[in-house]
């Protein structure tokens, strides 16, 4: 059962003309954007994905695990921001261990054929319960294990506002280096913990994605540019093979001129810096693909 | 739980049997890593006034029960419960504290009481049973490790203050390391009556009280007399059913009943106090954009032609008194049901709050016995609206925060929602036939007389007697109810939908059949745990219930649907024909009457009313040299002050349709109104705002009212909606109204709302009212609410990128102030700031309409840089907002400033309405300047932006004479640190 509680809108088609290229000869890009009870990003993360010529497939996560095998026809899977079952037994809990124990293969078969996961908020908690990020088999059993966690903000607290990321990382097709984007945070759970050693490990991989830097792109960044207080102002990580991401922050809250805080100054740039992601995510995709 | 094991029936506090043990998981951070929950609890404690602490830690624990080895126990903790990367776990032990600030920390664990909803054991359950555990029943548990100097009996007293609420939760000293899970009861459901008819005055005064029905003499002599006419006895249903349906919170007997007025505008009579006040208005202005107003859960106006915009606001005051989390939390979930629940349901967009505390900074001491200090309060309610709203995916974008010792006892908290309806589901009716279908959350004993709970004052008591009023909610139950919701709608499944709002099933039900009839069976309804009276079922205020009308043929397609996503649906009955509503509990008919009884039963009264105008004298001041000092302060209170503690809470951005937010600028200065775009790829918006002052109504609240709705609506044009396409809602939470002085001033503010509707033709298209806001303190004192009356707007914008915000945004643009400054500060910040009321309220000029419009296509046009609305504080406030927002200051010279007053202080503080600040951009000022002189809006061109941060203002010299002088002169750095300071609810960062 595909179904959606928010298939975008006739108008909404009509307005996005022009920017999403919807040439008929290539096979289209299959998008399938996962929904659990308290998902609440899912529209506008499959609107941002849609602009680039995505076709959506808004999904329950029950039907998927009804019959996994749809996994198998899409290019990518997004898990959007939200509060997956609640999140009371700490962010992405339920979600990740559903996914872990039921979907693990289909998900690797995913990334192995060149296709993307990306967990925006609420879908970086429920990767890194799964393990996917980082993706490393501590325990030996050929499976990843859970070497990260995203913690209680410092100061314990829901926080929401804008902040600055910088991609620092050569190893996703999400993200180019040095890349600024200027989007908002909006969680109670985003603050980056783990060992010593795995964190070596991830920038030693260059797993390290994003990262929060001041308005004007300086390192460190202490709050509010850090807004969780997270390890080493992290705020997205990748797997080894740059094709799974997971990130706080919200990209897709800045898809159209006017969502950019600096608007109404008139100092925003013209094309939506949330857009990025989505945007080199569909050309890796449409160049593996098509 | 329903299926719950069958066991001996032993006293209820028999421990579990043996062959199910309760198996205890108790999870805490690995050492070293940081303790942001540790902290806030220690902040928290510390805040309850306990001394010394050295440290607090907080245990997750958990206590499962089932068919479960101590193996799969393990596994339970390490592969869901705990997080292995920074928590640690013990299984039937105590965790291994390991190396504390030294010595042995007192203990207390805080627990929830039975019955009340908690999601996070929920949760816990279905993951386990998720990954294949036979887990039964869960409870869950906060433990804290306190390490202070304080004695037990000191830590209890605070923890029960700071950590933990007892309507709800207990707070034990010490670990609880064996939970025993209740025992269900059962109950043989029987047809009780009520002999009610040989009752007399007294006697049915007390059967009312003894019911907890609260009916007046003259309602149960109208119930018995139509009972004597039936020749039976009522059962308690049928009672329960007319308490619920007459309740002054559904029928609104005060002001939708009959009053005779009499004050200095002479004697008059109304009928029906709404429908020939604010209902009226709208009626008379006919404006074919409002689709549906004053029937439905919202009344809807037209968003673009295809789709409607709908919005409704409630109070939650009495139950947010009591249990902050809880009742916010409930009271925002309520609001978002009724837009669920308008017409064959809308999908919410945007959510607003606005609430009114004690003073924040209120001595302990001064806080009356059975209420809570404000801070607490607010915390409380803030969190609880952050809980429910984000969960739900609805960004928070709009709200206000108002303080006054009159609100300690009865804190007031308002929600408000906003969804967005296709054209063809704003009408619906129920067909005979149609099935009767609920679904959502399940039934338990929640919230019973809640309705009539909200119709009474408060009391010391309170706290400990009305506890079955209050209710836990689970966002997450009622996410999964909107998502089949919308689903449903758009496959064409429902003929009509209602929320359980207060009186539960029998409101809702007894509300869409009105004018069909239903049968329905109240032991079809699912249970939270056995043992429910088929009365509790029947008027049960258990959240995240909705009612539908479905046809049976499309009833296996809904229940498929519902059972796709984990959303429990059944068919509670029948709607019928023959206008009487049936209860039933099985065979056994608990309840049988006639709809029309039921609904225009209630017995009319006509009131009296008197009023009085309120205030003190206009005090008479000398024009001091400076204000520095006074702006300051008035940035401090924190009611001006900074809001940012709160905004930050709510997810303000989710649905990525944020355009202007509640914090604005580059230092984030605070916006007047919020902008949302709420269909995705179009640049179609909504602009949200609202209008409140209360001390004005301490005045008069005729004036407050004309006042209020034009501070509603100049916010909403100064942030670039169009005045001519914008609704308003009214909220009245007052004091008890049967005293005719009290009722008096609602009258007057009710003629208020009708004059303004009229004089700005804006309709109003829905409201609440809330009475009996007091609080009667233990020594017999009764504190009453100062009347609150909350105007809510709502306008269409054709394109959210011609919007403007307030703070400045260039250098050597003009600054202009429009419309007229008189010397009204009756009510002003100014005065309060100084302990006094004053008398010179502000009118509204009767060209106020003009000047908004030119206001608007000034915006429009784009010649507006930065627009702001001088409201709390005057054209002071204004100025120093739109500066300190930005990184650029402001002079300005009071002498240019159009008005009948030129006294600096009273230009400076005066409230006087439909006014506006504007930094125009420079190259346009001559058009803007010619637009307005045609427009006959007065226009001061009173000085301009400038690159030094500085709040610089000038203006005659107080002795007279023709030099300038200068009376405010502060750096912007210096503004917004007082401004932020004012409401700084934690010390962190």
């Amino acid at each position: 059962m595909a179904t959606s509680t928010g298939t975008p809108r006739r108008r909404a088609k009509t307005a996005a003309k022009g920017k999403a290229s919807t040439k008929k000869s290539t096979k289209p890009i299959r998008i399938l954007v996962l929904r659990a009870p308290g998902t609440n990003c899912d529209r506008e993360s499959g609107y941002a994905f849609e602009r680039f010529g995505a076709r959506i497939t808004h999904m329950h996560v029950n039907a998927l695990l009804d019959n996994p095998k749809q996994l198998s026809r899409v290019h990518g899977l997004v898990i959007p921001g939200g509060f997956s079952y609640g999140d009371d037994l700490g962010a992405g809990t339920v979600l990740g261990t559903a996914l872990r124990t039921q979907l693990r293969d289909p998900i690797h078969r995913l990334v192995d054929k060149g296709g993307i996961v990306l967990g925006i908020c609420n879908g970086f908690q429920v990767l890194v319960k799964t393990g996917l990020l980082p993706g490393y088999d501590e325990t030996g059993d050929g499976e990843p294990d859970r070497t990260v966690a995203l913690a209680s903000n410092m100061q314990n607290r829901y926080e929401d506002r804008w902040v600055t990321l910088r991609a620092v990382t050569d190893n996703s097709v999400f993200l180019k280096r040095g890349d600024l984007i200027h989007c908002p945070v909006a969680h109670a759970e985003g603050r980056l913990v783990c060992s010593d050693a795995v964190l070596d490990r991830m920038s030693a991989a260059d797993q390290i994605a994003l990262r929060y830097v001041t308005p004007e792109g300086e390192s460190p960044a202490s709050f509010p540019h850090n807004p969780n207080g997270s390890l080493d102002d992290i705020a997205g990580i990748t797997d080894p093979t740059g094709r799974v991401l997971g990130l706080m922050p919200h990209p897709e809250r800045n898809q159209f001129p006017w969502q950019d805080a600096r608007f109404h100054r008139g100092t925003a740039p013209r094309k939506p810096e949330g857009l990025k992601p989505f945007e080199n995510a569909m050309r890796h995709l449409k160049k593996t693909f098509s | 739980m329903p299926s719950a094991t069958k066991s001996s029936s032993r006293s209820a506090r028999a421990p579990a049997r043996a062959s199910r043990p309760v198996y205890r998981v108790e999870i805490g951070l690995q050492a070293g890593l940081p303790d942001p929950a540790g902290r806030e609890a220690h902040e928290n404690l510390a805040e309850a006034g306990l001394g010394g602490i050295r440290e607090v830690r907080v245990l997750r624990t958990f206590y499962l029960r089932g068919s479960l080895s101590p193996k799969q126990v393990e596994r339970a903790a390490r592969d869901v419960l705990a997080d292995p990367v920074q928590e640690r776990f013990a299984v039937r032990e105590d965790l291994e504290i390991g190396a504390g600030p030294g010595g042995a920390p007192v203990v207390v664990t805080v627990l929830r009481k039975a019955g009340v909803t908690n999601s996070e054991a929920e949760s816990a359950r279905h993951a386990l049973q998720g990954i294949g555990l036979n887990v039964r029943d869960v409870q869950s548990a906060r433990t804290y490790l306190v390490w202070s100097s304080a004695e037990k009996g000191e830590v209890l007293a605070a923890a029960r203050q700071a950590l933990g609420n007892d309507v709800i939760e207990d707070v034990k000293l010490g670990r609880v390391r064996t939970f025993v899970f209740p025992k269900p009861a059962k109950r043989r459901i029987k047809r009780r009556t009520v002999a009610i008819r040989p009752m007399k005055g007294k006697a049915l005064v007390t059967l009312s009280y003894q019911m907890g029905l609260s009916l007046t003499k003259l309602e149960m002599e109208t119930i018995r007399d139509r009972f004597i006419e039936l020749d039976r006895d009522p059962t308690d249903v049928e009672l329960e059913t007319l308490a619920q349906t007459w309740s002054e919170h559904c029928k609104h007997k005060t002001l939708a009943g009959a009053v005779t007025m009499t004050d200095a505008d002479g004697e008059r009579s109304f009928d029906n106090l709404l429908k020939e006040t604010i209902f009226d208005a709208t009626m008379k202005l006919g404006k074919s954009w409002c689709w549906s107003v004053f029937e439905d859960n919202a009344g809807v106006i037209d968003f673009d032609g295809t789709d409607g915009v709908c919005m409704k606001v409630e109070t939650h005051n009495h139950p947010s008194a009591i249990e902050p989390y809880g009742g916010a939390g409930t009271g925002i979930g309520g609001v978002i049901r009724d837009i669920l629940g308008t017409g064959k349901g809308a999908r919410p967009v945007a959510n607003t709050d606005i609430f009114c505390f004690g003073p924040p900074d209120l001595p302990m001491s001064e806080v009356p016995k059975g209420s809570m200090h404000p801070r607490r309060v607010l915390k409380g309610v803030v969190a609880g609206v952050r809980d429910y709203g984000n969960r739900m995916g609805i960004p928070t974008v709009n709200g206000a925060v108002l303080f006054d010792p009159r609100y300690v006892g009865n804190p007031v908290v308002y929600a408000g929602c906003v969804g967005i309806i296709p054209k063809r589901d704003v009408n619906k009716r129920a067909r005979p036939g149609d099935l009767v279908v609920a679904f959502g959350g399940k039934t338990g004993r929640d919230g019973i007389h809640g309705a009539t709970f909200s119709s009474v004052e408060l009391h010391a008591e309170s706290e400990s007697v009305s506890s079955g009023a209050v209710q836990i909610g689970d966002p997450i139950t009622e996410k999964k109810v909107l998502d089949v919701l919308i689903q449903a709608r758009d496959k064409r499944l429902f003929t009509a939908m209602t929320d359980c709002g207060a009186g539960g099933f029998s409101s809702a039900v007894g509300e869409m059949a009105e004018k069909t009839g239903a049968d329905v069976d109240v032991s079809k309804a699912p249970l939270k745990y056995e043992g429910l009276d088929a009365y509790e079922i029947w008027i049960s205020e258990a959240q995240e219930r909705m009612v539908a009308a479905i046809p049976p043929a499309k009833w296996e397609t809904f229940k498929a649907l519902c059972d796709s996503e984990d959303v429990e649906a059944f068919v509670l009955g029948t709607f019928t024909d023959d206008k009487r509503l049936k209860v039933r509990h099985g065979k056994t008919v608990l309840c049988d009457m006639d709809m029309a009884f039921l609904h225009d039963g209630v017995p009319r009264v006509v009131r009296e009313a008197t009023f009085e105008p309120g205030g003190d004298a206009e005090p008479t001041w000398k024009t001091k040299k400076r204000y520095d000092k006074d702006i300051l302060d008035l940035l401090a209170m924190p009611q001006i002050g900074s809001k940012e503690w709160i905004i930050r809470q709510y997810d303000h951005e989710v649905q990525a349709g944020a355009v202007v937010r509640p914090l604005t600028g580059a230092n984030d200065g605070p916006s007047d109104a919020a902008v949302v775009a709420p269909t995705l790829g179009s640049n179609r918006g909504l602009v949200l705002s609202n209008g409140i002052n209360p001390t004005f109504g301490e005045i008069d609240p005729y004036a407050m009212a004309m006042a209020t709705v034009d501070e509603a609506l100049r916010n909403a044009v100064a942030t670039g909606a169009d005045p001519t396409r914008i609704a308003v809602l009214d909220n009245f939470t007052w004091g008890n109204c049967n005293r005719p002085s009290t009722r008096g001033t609602i009258v007057r503010a009710c003629e208020g709302c009708h004059d303004a509707a009229m004089l700005f033709g804006t309709p109003f298209i829905s409201g609440k009212d809330s009475l009996n806001n007091e609080f009667r303190t233990e020594d017999g004192e009764l504190i009453s609410v100062p009347p609150t009356l909350l105007i809510s707007a709502i306008g269409v914008i054709k394109d959210v990128r011609k919007t403007c915000t307030s703070d400045l945004k260039q250098a050597g643009n003009p600054v202009y102030v429009l419309g007229a400054t008189h010397d009204e500060l009756g009510g002003s910040h100014w005065y309060r700031l100084k302990g006094r009321v004053g008398r010179n309220v502000p009118k509204v000029p009767s060209e106020a309409p003009q000047w908004m419009l030119a206001v608007h296509r000034a915006i429009k046009k784009g010649w507006v840089r930065a627009a702001h609305d001088p409201s709390e504080g005057g054209l002071a406030v204004a100025a120093a907002e739109m500066a300190f927002a930005s990184d650029l200051g402001l002079r300005l010279d009071l002498r240019k400033v159009k008005g009948t007053t030129k006294d600096a202080q009273r230009v400076l503080f005066s409230e006087s309405t439909t006014r506006f600040v504007v930094e125009v951009d420079k190259a346009k000022a001559k058009d803007f300047e010619a637009a307005m002189q045609k427009a006959g809006v007065p226009c001061g061109k009173v000085g301009r932006v400038t690159a030094e941060p500085r709040l610089m203002i000038v203006g005659k010299v107080p002795e007279g004479g023709r030099t300038t002088h200068t009376f405010v002169d502060v750096s912007t750095d210096k503004l917004r640190t007082s401004w932020r300071g004012a409401l700084a609810l934690s010390e962190e960062n």
